[in-house]
């Protein structure tokens, strides 16, 4: 081989290096465009305008930077507290409600219903899941009202005099976290039934050889064995209930008075009704830093399982 | 499920008790399902008769006028309900072909291009897991007014190019498919493009599937979105058509039930023809194991 033969060689490897390269970048275009100019530059004019005291009326460039103000603000804001303390109820109630009934049907299911019924019984758990929101809301709604029928049951159960739940001061978040559970019930058992699909049935046999009964199989088998599955419920289920919205905004509408508040409501509320941008945008971050150290969880404990 | 054929399992105790828990298992569904029977029968309701004392199923005679009311055939108000269900359809088609074209692409370029920064891009991607949407959703509602996009379904499409999640199990189902394929098509001339399309994509294709499918029930529940970014009545989604609907007829509740269930019936049928692709599309990147 000649010594030209082989610099020709070595610029056209080069070439095509650089080809694709160019070709790298044609095929992440419309993501990366998308990443910079809908999230990233976003989340920067976010963080920025959580600094000023910007009302959405004074124009785009009329930010005045007044630091921590708005996170000092809401330290004393009572409506600020309260959205934040009833998220963390909301939270507390109905994730580990959901995964803890979940996981009971899910066993349930799979084992005591054949191929077939158990498919049929999926389904119909998992519809309030692909309706939307407003719908199911909607429902629940008149559901909840003063002669329908959720509240004629309590009067038939004996309750003389049962309240108007979703305008009740202390009923109405019990009642939205009643449907929130329902409405997302069908995707976890749906979830836990894959998991358990991938489950080792020598295990079983071998504890029931050995004499376990169901319950005990349940607890010392099928609790440890779905932790993964548990654990990631648990993540994504804080996540999707710091961020609930639809339900509140539908069937409450944050009342009565602040009883329903939540953060994102309490976002939506100041940014885009009493165009309080600024403060609104504080409010924001704090949700995305509270989602950050949930994350950051996640984010130890999968490294952990990859390392083991 | 094979695990229930255990030893014994066929004593009539062991019957009993299977029998039974399905029963109990069939009556909770039938619970979980009842909102929804309830609501049938309530929209077939004339409105004097769905609040009552005691709970009725089911009307003592037909009353369809509700429907037709909502449809706008019948009554002098227009709910522009079949418009709604038209831009729910375009508005969750689109985004769903948006996201899977755009996390596909980007997937590709992850998992089998060589370029410089490729580890650090994609770490910069996996951070935006970390945001949520309402952090973003104040500048952005200031960028699409500044450009025109607030009053378009684009402002609810767009957002779509950056799906991080579609990307990563794009970026895995890419990994996973061999390179001797790729390698053995570009010495045959093929362009990166062609590839791409021809070769690569279609071996993916559950994966792409999943991600339509998740992706299209996001953009078809979508509600806070369209809430700030759409507010004519003839561009509205079908949750903001309900919406309106809901504070406009307040107390309607047979009217309301006939538009809930036009809403949501519909929507069970496709996902009943349909459940087995869905179900199978939702586990990918679900969960493993």
């Amino acid at each position: 081989m000649t010594k030209t033969n082989q610099k020709n060689r070595l610029t056209s490897i080069r070439k095509k290096k650089k080809k694709e390269e160019r070709m790298a970048f044609a095929f992440l275009f419309p993501s990366l465009a998308g990443l910079i100019l809908l999230s990233l530059i976003p989340t920067l004019i976010s963080l920025y305008i959580s600094l000023t005291d910007w009302v959405y009326t004074d124009g785009l460039w009329n930010w005045n930077f007044v630091g921590l103000k708005n996170f000092i603000d809401l330290w004393s804001d009572g409506w600020f507290q309260k959205s934040l303390w009833n998220t963390i109820i909301f939270t507390i109630v109905t994730v580990p409600a959901g995964i803890f009934l979940s996981l009971v049907i899910a066993t349930l299911i799979d084992s005591f219903c054949g191929e077939r019924s158990s498919g049929v019984i999926r389904i119909a758990l998992y519809m309030p899941h692909v309706c939307n929101i407003v719908a199911t809301s909607t429902i629940w709604k008149t559901l909840y009202s003063s002669y329908g029928p959720v509240t004629n049951l309590m009067r038939s159960l004996g309750w003389s005099n049962p309240p108007k739940f979703l305008a009740n001061y202390t009923w109405a978040l019990p009642a939205v976290m009643l449907v929130v559970i329902w409405a997302k019930i069908g995707y976890q058992v749906f979830l836990y039934g894959a998991a358990m699909q991938s489950l080792p049935s020598e295990l079983y046999e071998c504890a029931s050889l050995d004499g376990a009964n169901g319950i005990q199989k349940f607890r010392r088998l099928t609790i440890p064995l779905l932790a993964n599955t548990t654990f990631y419920m648990t993540v994504t289920g804080i996540i999707s209930s710091f961020q609930v919205f639809g339900y509140v905004n539908v069937m409450t509408g944050g009342g009565p008075k602040d009883s329903t508040y939540v953060l994102v409501y309490y976002i939506y509320k100041l940014a885009f009704q009493y165009r309080r941008t600024g403060y609104a945008s504080a409010v924001a971050v704090i949700l995305f830093l509270v989602l950050l150290v949930v994350t950051i969880i996640q984010y130890i404990h999968n490294n952990k399982i990859n390392r083991d | 499920m094979a695990r229930v054929k255990e030893v014994g399992s066929n004593t009539p105790q062991k019957r009993l008790l299977r029998f039974s828990v399905t029963t109990l298992i069939v009556v909770l569904c039938l619970i979980m399902l009842l909102p929804f029977i309830w609501m049938i029968g309530a929209s077939l309701k004339q409105e004097a008769d769905v609040m009552k004392k005691g709970i009725s199923w089911f009307p003592n005679y037909w009353y369809p006028k509700n429907y037709l009311r909502v449809l706008g055939f019948e009554g002098s108000v227009d709910y522009h309900f079949i418009e709604g269900y038209l831009n729910s359809i375009k508005v969750s088609v689109l985004s769903a072909v948006v996201a899977a074209a755009s996390s596909c692409m980007a997937g590709y370029a992850f998992a089998k291009l060589k370029f410089r920064g490729s580890n650090a891009l994609f770490i910069l991607y996996l951070s935006q897991m970390m945001i949520p949407s309402q952090l973003t959703l104040i500048p952005r509602f200031v960028i699409f007014s500044e450009i025109g996009l607030v009053n378009t379904h684009w402002a609810l499409i767009l957002p779509k190019m950056i799906a991080v999640s579609a990307t990563f199990m794009m970026r895995q189902a890419f990994m996973g498919t061999s390179n001797e394929l790729r390698e053995a098509a570009q010495i045959d001339g093929s362009g990166e493009f062609r590839i791409f399309l021809q070769i690569m994509v279609p071996i993916i294709q559950p994966t792409v599937a999943a991600v339509f499918t998740t992706q299209f029930i996001s953009a078809w529940n979508s509600y806070l979105d369209p809430l700030i970014f759409i507010n004519r009545t003839e561009l509205y989604t079908l949750p903001l058509v309900l919406n309106n609907f809901v504070n406009m007829e307040g107390t309607q509740y047979g009217l309301l039930m006939a538009a809930c269930c036009l809403a949501t019936v519909p929507v069970f049928i496709v996902f009943l023809c349909g459940q087995k692709f869905f179900m199978k599309g939702l586990t990918v990147g679900a969960v493993k194991g």
